[in-house]
């Protein structure tokens, strides 16, 4: 059924952003989905994510792009924004967390054209911004996760953005200043590129974990959020994304990250959500589940003629 | 019924010398030093301060270096690396320009085994890591390279849980201090860290690098200043003031100082030296040493009580924890038959852990004619409770404390702090003479035939006269021999002993 909304984004025949996720990167998603990648196998686990994802994925298959654009919340920097700037890494990446989990050999290419090109506009746009031209950087695993699951042909090529954790600094609204920013910039670049983008916000919701896990972490019954508060934030947030309320998200943001720990605090939706020109659109819920306790929605922003289309 | 805890200075103070951290370590996790210390005097001075450390190490007789970085955050408990030889490229995040770091480190895995298991006996969550391409954190690469560059000692590295709090991260110090006495190791304690953790968020040229503000540079002072008195623990129990004034979030806060002063037993007896102190990229970084020291500027001041075991709040899933620890104590208590030091050791721990205070208790000797039973209470040394010779049975000097808790009928006659309190002398005589009942009985014998009793007190004046009443209520009719001295003072916080010879 399609509604009349301002669509995300300004879509362009010739490039711009044509779709945009809220795509979380716990690695249990990925040990669970057994890719032949991933060094550690299990017996499944975390359907209603994986399954979410799939129907992302299904979602996305119609949808033409030339290079998904990502910010992962792993890739912590504190000089300003970084962008990966070396056209191709092969290697393995192994969670500091959970490498019990995820041991993933990994093989991507990265648009460093379009990389620049965002470097260069928000340079422009006067923020601190840097190029990652280490051909020994090993690319964090939140990226990897997030790409994987919406993408696990590994065909695209990839513009990965740090996050930037001024908000460590500052505060959760000098952090949105910024991102709001680095969003338009990003759109900026993409537009001006004539590339067609799918565009990644990698991150959870609500964020406390369990500080235990079971002998098989697959275990889902103990799997559950980690308190009734988290739930009615996560479903707070879900909710207002799914009417369109992208303002309403952004001016929660600050009070959302402080109560739920959100990993929002990274700066990725922000950016996306400005990306997309804070969207009216209503975004699409693939699925919701917890891992380890924290909360975890797959969210989709169709641009362009298919937006406003309700997929949940 | 008071509880006595007045031995716990003493006892942590006595750690420092049996723990077997010889040297403690506080360097920053920046990567400069290492790899660009040509480019700032700063860097290189405290390059040049890494390597006295390293020299200080090379001629010490350590033979492990055990690694507690903050850029190693951990969730699910705490991880221990375990991997045999490590190898791997490391780049910063955000200093990847600067350079990579190659690395390949000989990590000791069995002690990491073996602190694994002491955390889980001390009720923490934990696990080693053993996994080709675990990407060590930079902090410890960065110490490891430039403290013991040849590997000439093996590591072990230590994650800092984003959670824990100061008991969690005290109990983690405790258990590794269990590990190397287990093994009998003389380890170097390495804490990786920022002191104020504020960088510049814009690119900036070396040679401008100073400290961010000169707030964060008062408060690096103050600590550095307090470390070169050689007062970790006051350091430590500043940590979330700290953390609060001159530390941004990040992953974690300013817990290293807890675990530290853990892996010293807590207390301020220090030699310190500050080696150098330098701003990176904003940061404040700074190399410190110190030594123990029996001059230093005091003990431990207490502001909240001290922790054996973790008990915390890791019971988030179910009760699976819960019956973790219920089984390390059976655990404990299957293992009291083996007569391993190691495990009476763990037993006195778990019994000061029951009573929250005490000396550290022992488990009886046994041999030849030696008779204990747990119905009487724990020697504080290696002798057994009686011991049959021909038809006499010589007891050992039995004192008020109870068998389960510990804890002293009339209460202890000194607090924590040394305060003398008051005590009941009749109530301490009465279960000193129950315990001696109790130990003759399940000897086989009684209290009736008791032949010689020799009585101590530690205050003459004031206890006769109560002591004697309920002495007479016992052995007024049976007519033993009897020997009342005074004496300065006694193991533990009672005010009356006995020594008693029976017939078997």
């Amino acid at each position: 059924m399609s509604k009349t909304h301002r669509p995300c984004g300004v879509y362009m025949a010739e490039g711009g952003i044509v779709a945009a996720a809220l795509a979380p990167h716990p690695p249990h998603l990925v040990y669970a989905e057994n890719p032949e990648q991933n060094e550690p196998t299990s017996e499944g686990g975390w359907e209603q994510l994986r399954w979410g994802y799939e129907r992302l994925r299904n979602s996305l298959k119609d949808v033409e792009y030339d290079v998904i654009v990502i910010l992962s919340p792993h890739w912590q920097t504190y000089v300003g924004t970084h962008f990966l700037g070396v056209e191709h890494f092969k290697s393995l990446s192994v969670d500091p967390i959970f490498p019990n989990l995820f041991r993933f050999h990994y093989d991507m290419n990265v648009d460093v054209e379009l990389a620049k090109a965002i470097h260069d506009m928000a340079k422009e746009d006067g923020m601190s911004v840097k190029m990652m031209e280490n051909p020994d950087f090993r690319v964090d695993y939140g990226t990897i996760v997030s790409c994987h699951m919406v993408r696990p042909q590994w065909d695209k090529p990839v513009v990965a953005i740090s996050s930037n954790r001024s908000r460590h600094y500052y505060s959760v609204e000098v952090m949105q200043e910024m991102m709001m920013q680095l969003g338009e910039s990003t759109r900026k670049a993409i537009e001006a590129s004539g590339k067609r983008a799918l565009v990644i916000a990698s991150n959870s919701l609500s964020h406390r974990h369990f500080t235990t896990e079971t002998a098989v972490p697959e275990d889902m019954s103990k799997e559950h959020i980690t308190s009734h508060a988290m739930h009615l934030w996560d479903m707070r947030m879900i909710e207002m994304m799914r009417s369109g309320k992208a303002r309403e998200v952004l001016d929660m943001m600050p009070e959302f990250v402080e109560q739920s720990i959100a990993e929002a605090d990274g700066g990725a939706l922000t950016w996306m959500l400005s990306a997309l020109e804070v969207p009216e659109t209503p975004a699409i819920l693939h699925g919701y589940g917890t891992i380890i306790g924290t909360g975890n929605a797959i969210m989709e922003w169709k641009c362009g003629e298919g937006a406003g289309e309700s997929g949940d | 019924m008071r509880s006595w805890n007045g031995n716990v200075v003493k006892g942590q103070v006595r750690a420092v010398t049996e723990s077997g951290v010889i040297k403690s370590i506080v360097v920053p996790a920046h990567p400069h030093p290492y790899l660009v210390p040509e480019q700032n005097e700063g860097w290189g001075r405290l390059r040049a301060a890494f390597d006295s450390a390293r020299e200080e190490i090379e001629n010490s007789d350590a033979d492990l270096l055990i690694i507690y970085s903050t850029l190693w955050p951990s969730i699910i408990g705490h991880q221990i690396q375990a991997d045999p030889n490590p190898e791997w490229i490391f780049v910063d995040h955000d200093f990847h320009d600067v350079g990579s770091i190659p690395y390949s480190f000989d990590i000791d895995s069995k002690f990491a085994e073996a602190w694994d298991e002491a955390n889980k006996k001390r009720g923490l969550q934990s696990r080693t890591v053993a996994y080709h391409g675990f990407p060590i954190d930079g902090g410890s690469v960065v110490a490891l390279k430039l403290l013991n560059p040849d590997n000439r000692i093996p590591a072990v590295i230590c994650s800092s849980n984003i959670y824990s709090n100061r008991s969690e991260t005290t109990v983690l110090a405790k258990a590794c201090l269990d590990a190397l006495k287990e093994q009998g190791r003389k380890a170097v304690a390495v804490v990786v860290m920022s002191l104020s953790n504020r960088m510049f968020t814009e690119p900036i040229d070396a040679s401008d690098d100073k400290i961010h503000s000169l707030k964060d540079d008062e408060w690096n002072n103050k600590i550095l200043e307090f470390l070169g008195d050689g007062r970790l623990e006051d350091v430590a129990q500043l940590s979330r003031n700290i953390h609060s004034q001159i530390r941004v979030q990040k992953v974690v806060s300013f817990k290293p100082m807890w675990w530290l002063s853990g892996m010293n037993g807590q207390h301020n007896n220090f030699t310190g030296r500050v080696l150098a102190y330098e701003a990176l990229h904003g940061a404040g970084g700074g190399v410190v040493i110190l030594d123990p020291s029996g001059d230093g500027v005091g003990d431990k001041e207490y502001d909240e009580d001290d922790v054996e075991f973790y008990q915390g709040d890791r019971s988030v899933l179910d009760s699976v924890m819960a019956e973790t620890i219920a089984e390390e104590e059976v655990q404990i208590e299957s293992e009291e038959s083996s007569e391993d030091i190691e495990t009476s050791l763990l037993m006195a721990l778990a019994k000061e852990q029951q009573s929250e205070h005490g000396p550290e208790l022992w488990e009886p000797t046994e041999g030849d004619g030696q008779h204990s039973t747990e119905k009487a209470p724990k020697p504080v040394g290696p002798y057994p409770h009686a011991r049959k010779v021909g038809d006499l049975l010589y007891l050992s000097g039995v004192g008020p404390r109870q068998a389960d808790s510990n804890d002293i009928p009339g209460g202890p006659i000194k607090d924590e702090e040394g305060e003398t309190l008051d005590y009941d002398i009749e109530a301490q005589t009465k279960a000193c003479i129950e315990n001696v009942k109790t130990i003759l009985e399940t000897s086989g014998s009684s209290l009736d035939n008791v032949l010689d009793v020799t009585s101590f007190l530690i205050d003459m004046d004031r206890d006769f006269k109560g002591y004697n009443k309920v002495y007479g209520e016992y052995f007024a009719e049976i007519g033993a021999t009897r020997t009342t001295l005074a004496v300065r003072a006694l193991p533990t916080p009672i005010a009356v002993e006995l020594k008693v010879i029976a017939k078997a």
